[in-house]
C-alpha cells in the first residue's frame, strides 16, 4: 500500500531522514521508534506532505505522491494525527470531524462510524476542544483524521502528555481501529514497550537512519534497545 | 447631544463594512493589507463608471462592481499575495503599499484629481431623512448602510459558522497547517477569504461615495478608520467590527461637537486608548501575538469543564 524508496528529507543543511526505505500494508501496524533527534517525527511530516522531500519517493497503492502538498495526500489516503493534537480551538469537536470529513476522502467513516469508534466523544460534540483534556483532545486528533477515510494513519506521538489511564484508553481505541483491519497505520512512539506490544512490525530510527527493521518478538528487547540508543552501529538489522 | 450619539451609530455601520474585509485579510490570511482603504475608492469609481458608461442606478451598479472586486481579489491572492507572503513580514507591507500607490496613481490618471460623488445619482436619498422626536432627524441613506452593514456581517457569520467553507476559512485562520491535514487547500481558502475582502472594500466605498466627496486619494484616511475599528472591536468576532465601527463613528460625531478637528482627534484617541489596554492585557501571553488581535469570530461552545461524567471519565492529562 505505502511504499518509501530512498527518502531523504531534513533542515536545510541537516539531513534529518537518510535514504529511509520501508513499506506497509493494508491493515498492519508499524511503528516506530528511536531516541529524540532520531528523524522520527521529520519522516512523518514528509510523508503528510507538510515538509519537502530532498529525494526518493513515497508511493501509494503504486501511485508517486512525493510532490502533492499535504491536502492533495489527505484525498489520496494519508492522513496524520500531528504531535500536540493541532485541534482547532475555537471550534467546537463536532465541527474539527466536520472539517476533515468534508473535505478528505470519501469512504466507510462517517461521523456516525467515527462516534461508534470513538464513543467517548459522544457528550463532548457541542464542546470547543481548547477546553478539552489530553485524552479527550487525542480522541479528537484521532476521529478527525478517521474522519478524512485514511488509506494510511499517521499517529506521531499519540501518548505523549497523556496520563497513565488516558494512555490506557487511547490505546483500546486504537486497538479496536486495528480490528477492522482496513487501515494501515504508523505509530511514532517514545514508550518502547507500547510499540513493541501494538506494532506488527517496528522500524528503530538513530540519526535519521533505519538501523533495526523487524516483528518485535523476534528482534528482541536488547536488540531493540541497543539500536535504539545507538549501542551497536552500522548495518540495518532484519528480524 | 443624543443627536450625535446616533449619527456615530450610523456611522459605524459604514466603519463596520470597511472594517469587515481588513478584518478577514488579518484573521485569515495574515496579511496585512495597506491598499484596503484604496481599494475601497477603487470599488467606489467602479460604481460611478458603471452608473455612467452604462447609465444604472448605483445600486444595480453595485451588482457588477462587487463581483468585479471579488475577482480582483481572487487574482491579486493567487498572483500576487500568496506569493509575497513567502517572504516574510515585510514584503506582504511593502507589497500592499506600492499596490495602493499604483491605485491612487491610476484612478488619478484614469478620471483626474476632481472630486466624484454618487450623491447625484441617488436622487433626494443623499440627504432625505426621517424624523424623531426631540427634534433629531436621522439621514436615509444612513440608516440604510448600517441596516446593509448588519445585514452583511449577518450573512457572513452564517457562512462562517454554518458552511463548508465557513468551516474551512475558521480552520485555516486557526491553524493553517493542520487544515491542510485535515485536506483543507489553504491556498484556495485564502484566495475566497481575499475575494470577500475585497467585495465588501468595493461595497464600503459605494457607500462612502453616496454619502461624501471622494477623489483618489482618499484611501489611506479609509484604511487608517478601518484599522481603528477592526483593533477596537474586532479581537473577538466580525460583530466586534461593528462594534469597533460604532465606537468610532460615536467617538467622532461627539468629537466634532467640539471642533470641527475634534471628529478624527476623538476617534484616534478612542483607539490608541483601547490599543493600549489591548497590549496591556495581552502581554506575556499568547494572545499577545499581533494576529491574535483579529481573530475570527467564535461560535458559542460548551466548555467541557461542565460537561457529562462520561467526558471526566476520559481521563485527564
Amino acid at each position: 500500500m505505502l511504499d518509501v524508496k530512498n527518502l531523504v528529507a531534513g533542515h536545510g543543511l541537516l539531513t534529518a531522514v537518510r535514504d529511509v526505505d520501508f513499506s506497509i500494508g493494508t491493515g498492519e501496524v508499524l511503528g516506530i521508534i528511536g531516541a529524540n533527534g532520531a528523524g522520527k517525527t521529520t519522516l512523518f511530516r514528509t510523508l503528510a506532505g507538510v515538509h519537502p522531500a530532498h529525494s526518493g519517493s513515497i508511493l501509494l497503492d503504486g501511485r508517486d505522491v512525493t510532490a502533492l502538498s499535504a491536502s492533495r495526500r489527505v484525498a489520496q489516503g494519508i492522513a496524520m494525527v500531528p504531535e500536540g493534537r493541532r485541534l482547532f480551538v475555537d471550534m467546537s469537536v463536532r465541527e474539527n470531524l466536520l472539517v476533515a470529513g468534508e473535505n478528505g476522502r470519501k469512504g466507510g467513516w462517517t461521523l456516525t462510524s467515527v462516534l461508534d469508534a470513538l464513543p467517548s466523544l459522544k457528550p463532548l460534540l457541542g464542546v470547543a476542544t481548547g477546553g478539552l483534556s489530553g485524552g479527550q483532545r487525542q480522541a479528537v486528533a484521532i476521529g478527525r483524521a478517521l474522519m478524512s477515510n485514511p488509506k494510511v494513519l499517521l499517529l506521531d506521538e499519540v501518548s505523549l502528555g497523556l496520563s497513565p489511564v488516558a494512555i490506557e484508553g487511547l490505546y483500546e481505541q486504537l486497538a479496536g481501529l486495528r480490528q477492522r483491519g482496513d487501515t494501515a497505520m504508523i505509530v511514532v512512539e517514545q514508550d518502547l514497550d507500547r510499540a513493541m506490544e501494538f506494532s506488527d512490525r517496528v522500524l528503530c530510527m538513530l540519526e535519521g537512519r533505519i538501523v533495526l527493521e523487524g516483528q518485535p518478538r523476534a528482534l528482541g528487547r536488547q536488540a531493540i534497545t541497543e539500536a535504539y540508543f545507538g549501542l551497536k552501529s552500522a548495518e540495518v538489522a532484519h528480524a | 447631544m443624543l443627536d450625535a450619539l446616533l449619527q456615530g451609530i450610523l456611522l459605524g455601520g459604514y466603519y463596520a463594512i470597511l472594517a469587515a474585509g481588513l478584518s478577514l485579510m488579518f484573521g485569515v490570511v495574515r496579511f496585512i493589507n495597506l491598499a484596503h482603504g484604496d481599494l475601497a475608492i477603487l470599488g467606489a469609481y467602479l460604481v460611478l463608471l458603471v452608473v455612467e458608461v452604462l447609465g444604472l442606478s448605483p445600486w444595480l451598479a453595485l451588482a457588477v462592481a462587487v463581483p468585479a472586486m471579488a475577482l480582483l481579489g481572487w487574482v491579486l491572492q493567487a498572483t500576487l499575495f500568496a506569493r509575497t507572503a513567502k517572504g516574510g513580514f515585510l514584503l506582504p507591507l511593502l507589497t500592499t503599499f506600492g499596490l495602493g500607490a499604483v491605485l491612487q496613481n491610476g484612478l488619478y490618471g484614469l478620471f483626474g484629481s476632481d472630486t466624484k460623488s454618487l450623491g447625484n445619482h441617488i436622487g433626494n436619498l443623499s440627504w432625505a431623512s426621517w424624523q424623531l422626536p426631540f427634534g433629531i432627524s436621522v439621514g436615509q441613506l444612513p440608516v440604510i448602510t448600517f441596516c446593509v452593514a448588519v445585514a452583511v456581517l449577518g450573512v457572513l457569520q452564517l457562512v462562517l459558522s454554518f458552511s463548508r467553507l465557513g468551516r474551512a476559512i475558521r480552520a485555516t485562520s486557526s491553524d493553517p497547517e493542520a487544515a491542510e491535514l485535515s485536506g483543507i487547500d489553504a491556498q484556495s481558502v485564502h484566495r475566497a477569504a481575499a475575494a470577500i475582502a475585497f467585495a465588501l472594500a468595493g461595497l464600503a466605498g459605494a457607500f462612502l461615495a453616496m454619502r461624501a466627496q471622494i477623489n483618489p486619494y482618499a484611501g489611506p484616511a479609509q484604511l487608517i478608520f478601518a484599522f481603528e475599528a477592526v483593533v477596537i472591536g474586532g479581537i473577538g468576532s466580525l460583530w466586534g467590527t461593528l462594534i469597533g465601527g460604532i465606537v468610532l463613528g460615536v467617538a467622532q460625531s461627539l468629537g466634532a461637537t467640539v471642533s470641527a478637528q475634534g471628529f478624527q482627534l476623538a476617534g484616534h484617541l478612542v483607539f490608541l486608548i483601547v490599543l493600549g489596554a489591548r497590549l496591556y492585557r495581552a502581554r506575556g501571553h499568547r494572545q499577545g501575538r499581533w494576529y491574535n488581535l483579529f481573530r475570527l469570530p467564535v461560535l458559542p461552545s460548551r466548555r467541557a469543564g461542565a460537561t457529562t461524567s462520561q467526558a471526566i471519565s476520559e481521563g485527564r492529562s
